[in-house]
């Protein structure tokens, strides 16, 4: 028997929702960061599983998934290396801290 | 010879080119300005005599159909108009006269001027008028002619106003241009007309026979066309001769220099209307009692009238003004009459005595004035032949000079005046021994010997007041002959006075002119071009006229002294007074054209500023300014205020207030997105799903 797509669904979304509260709640930029992995994720699983339902023969949702997750690791090199230049600057990744854009 | 024909078209050119380089150039050398109008006219009259020498040597052929250049002049599609230039007997004849006078007339202007503050300008203005009458001259047509009499009626009034910082010299130039202009309107009209009946206007085209037939046998307002461009025509030549009515601009022209009243009064401008009604006889004469009647009534009326009013004029040029007058109106008794040549013989030699007479009465008043200077007296009129008296003593020269031009004008024996004026009476006589008593050449030769008697009349007073008795003032007492620049000028026309009657002496082949420039009317039938026989009892009768008149005049005056009353007015009493006062025609025109015109010009002035367009202009004017406040408010309120400032201030406040929203904290930012995404999500789900 397969799990159905809800439980997914519903996962999904508690994933999401994990990832969102940690990159709003945090101040490290680092753990903000790894909230975004949440989210991303949790898109991924979105993304498996209505591949999976709405087209079970084809593995359209799963490509789209890898494409993601390169991204998605293509994304955290790039924001770790803004993070170390950063943290060179200011001795801190406090995002409270880093309000230099603001008028 | 036909070379030497071709000429004709550098004749005029000379003193156009002086004119030019006078104003353009050397306005500030008085001595070149001078050297180039007379270079400048020298090389006309070189020029001149060479084509006359082509047209001697031309012989019949040249000399009675003319030799002609035509130029086409704006060719349009099948329409050309030729302005050319033409030389035939009559030309030559002219070509003669006007370039070698106004050379001598230059050449005397060049001391009579003498320490004018606008020596320069004068050489150019009459460089210019030169050019105007030898343009004239030799016109094969009428609309060159035409622009060459407009660039005299322009020199005339520049001339005669030369002076004008006096009043009445400026009113003068005003006055010549205005009456003139009567006559030039006329003329005009008049070459509209034959325009537009022919399609041409040049002469020999013109004067076809079935031109004229055509011209004449067309009706237009009741009267044949050509009688009617006939009169217009010679409206023009009335008011460039200076002929009764429109006369009164030549009198006053004596507010000119003297060599200015020599060149208009000999060698241009009033011989232009004479020349005119010559070269457009044969119009004239197609139709029978037509025009050519009223051209010899006006003559008559002017040779007589001109005359009388010369007896009672004081101002010397004034006196030779009226005899300018009477011997025009001679000239169109002649034309008039049909006797072309007649008109033009007396034409020539007038010029040459008249200019005689004009310079010479300059060298007078020069003289005069510098004695004046002498004495230190600036209150003498240097013109007033009361003022003078004497003379003869203290300048032999001009006297002498001055008593041929005189024989010359009365026409004493054998000298110019006396053979051209001869054979106009003898032309009025011998019509009227076939016309009957009290006919109109009957009155034309009364008029005409009357004024002989007048004229001689005039000439015996003036050189009775001017050269004889003793001095009347000590500014004459102290007048001094002029230098050689002047008196040389005086003696080669006196030369000329005296002899230029030999060219068409009746003894000689019945006259030499009568062949040379006589049958270039030869086609018009209606014409008397045969030489005229020489009328012994005309010519006694004028003779014993003029010196019984001569006498009488001089032995009246000779002896006049300072303050005595005018021995004629003691005689004539009232006739002198009216005499005196040119018959009050310019008081008449005063009245009659000049006063309702002034109060004509003063009711528009008044329409124009107190009455209706000023006021409604000042309406217009006035809502504009108060449309312009209004407008000017709309602008700095809605457009500045509200738009464009407005639009400025909105922005500014907002960006002012929004800025705020940017704090800098990236959780914020993520919060916001969340917010907004969760909102859109849920709107979305609430308004579409629904």
């Amino acid at each position: 028997m397969t799990i159905p797509l809800s439980w997914w669904l519903i996962s999904a979304t508690a994933l999401f929702s994990i990832g969102l509260y940690g990159v709003l709640s945090n101040k490290n930029a680092i753990a903000i960061l790894m909230g975004l992995e949440l989210m991303l994720n949790a898109v991924n699983i979105n993304l498996v599983a209505f591949g999976r339902h709405i087209t079970p023969l084809e593995v359209t949702g799963q490509i789209f998934a890898i494409f993601v997750i390169a991204i998605a690791a293509a994304e955290a090199a790039v924001a770790l290396a803004i993070i170390i230049a950063v943290y060179r600057q200011r001795t801190s990744i406090n995002v409270e801290q880093l309000d230099s854009m603001r008028f | 010879m036909e070379k030497l024909l071709l000429l004709t078209p550098l004749i005029p050119i000379f003193p156009l080119l002086a004119f030019v380089i006078i104003i353009f150039g050397a306005n500030k050398n008085n001595k070149l300005s001078a050297w180039l109008a007379i270079g400048g006219i020298g090389l006309s009259t070189l020029t001149s005599w060479l084509v006359i020498a082509g047209t001697i040597m031309g012989g019949h052929h040249v000399q009675a159909e003319g030799w002609r250049l035509p130029i086409p002049w704006m060719p349009t599609g099948e329409i050309v108009f030729n302005m050319g230039v033409g030389v035939d007997g009559f030309t030559a004849a002219m070509l003669f006269m006007v370039p070698l006078v106004c050379l001598l007339i230059f050449i005397y202007a060049s001391e009579y001027m003498e320490g004018d503050p606008r020596y320069a300008r004068f050489f150019a203005y009459v460089s210019l008028f030169a050019f105007g009458m030898l343009t004239l001259v030799i016109a094969d047509n009428l609309l060159l002619l035409f622009m060459a009499w407009e660039v005299m009626g322009l020199c005339s009034y520049l001339l005669i106003g030369f002076w004008f910082e006096k009043t009445s010299a400026k009113r003068a130039g005003l006055k010549a241009f205005l009456t003139t202009r009567i006559g030039d309107v006329l003329l005009f009209a008049g070459m509209l007309i034959l325009y537009s009946y022919t399609r041409t206007l040049t002469f020999h085209e013109l004067f076809k026979p079935e031109t004229l037939e055509m011209l004449s046998g067309t009706m237009m307002w009741g009267i044949p066309v050509s009688a009617l461009i006939s009169l217009l025509v010679f409206g023009g030549a009335v008011g460039k001769s200076a002929q009764f009515p429109l006369h009164v601009w030549l009198p006053d022209a004596m507010e000119g220099p003297t060599p200015v009243s020599a060149l208009i009064h000999a060698a241009t401008m009033v011989s232009a209307g004479v020349y005119l009604v010559a070269r457009m006889l044969p119009l004239f004469a197609i139709v029978p009692d037509g025009a050519l009647r009223w051209v010899a009534i006006i003559g008559a009326i002017t040779a007589f009238f001109g005359a009388t009013i010369g007896i009672a004029q004081n101002d010397i040029k004034r006196v030779l003004a009226y005899s300018t007058i009477s011997q025009l109106g001679y000239m169109m008794i002649a034309l008039g009459l049909g006797g072309f040549l007649a008109g033009v013989f007396h034409l020539l030699t007038h010029a040459f005595f008249k200019a005689l007479l004009f310079l010479g009465s300059g060298s007078i008043i020069h003289a005069v004035e510098h004695g004046a200077h002498h004495v230190n007296d600036h209150h003498t009129d240097p013109q007033d032949m009361m003022n003078m008296g004497g003379l003869y003593g203290r300048m032999k020269r001009t006297a002498w000079a001055y008593f041929f031009g005189t024989a010359a004008l009365i026409g004493i024996f054998p000298l110019a005046g006396f053979w051209s004026k001869d054979e106009i009476l003898a032309e009025a006589w011998l019509q009227w021994q076939e016309a009957g008593f009290m006919s109109l050449p009957f009155w034309a030769w009364l008029a005409g010997t009357l004024g002989a008697f007048l004229t001689a009349l005039y000439m015996g007073r003036q050189i009775g007041l001017v050269f004889f008795g003793k001095p009347r003032t000590e500014a004459a007492a102290h007048a001094q002959e002029p230098g050689n620049r002047m008196t040389i000028p005086l003696l080669v026309l006196a030369f000329f006075a005296a002899t230029l009657g030999f060219i068409n002496v009746p003894f000689i082949k019945g006259g030499w002119l009568h062949h040379f420039a006589g049958e270039v009317h030869a086609a018009s039938h209606a014409l008397h071009l045969e030489a005229i026989p020489f009328q012994v009892s005309v010519a006694v009768v004028s003779s014993i006229v003029a010196l019984g008149g001569f006498f009488l005049g001089w032995a009246m005056y000779r002896n006049l002294k300072a303050g005595q009353q005018d021995p004629l007015e003691k005689m004539l009493g009232p006739v002198f007074t009216v005499l005196k006062n040119k018959y009050y025609v310019d008081e008449l025109y005063t009245a009659i054209f000049i006063k309702p015109t002034v109060k004509l010009a003063t009711l528009c002035a008044k329409f124009d500023y107190d009455w209706v367009i000023n006021p409604i202009v000042n309406t217009v004017g006035r809502i504009g300014v108060v449309s312009a406040i209004i407008s000017a408010k709309f602008d700095e309120i809605v457009i500045d205020g509200l738009g464009v400032l407005g639009t400025a201030r909105f922005f500014k406040w907002t960006g002012k207030e929004l800025r705020l929203t940017q704090s800098g904290q990236v959780s914020n930012y993520l919060l916001t997105i969340a917010l907004s995404s969760l909102t859109l999500v849920g709107m979305y789900l609430f308004f579409i799903r629904m």
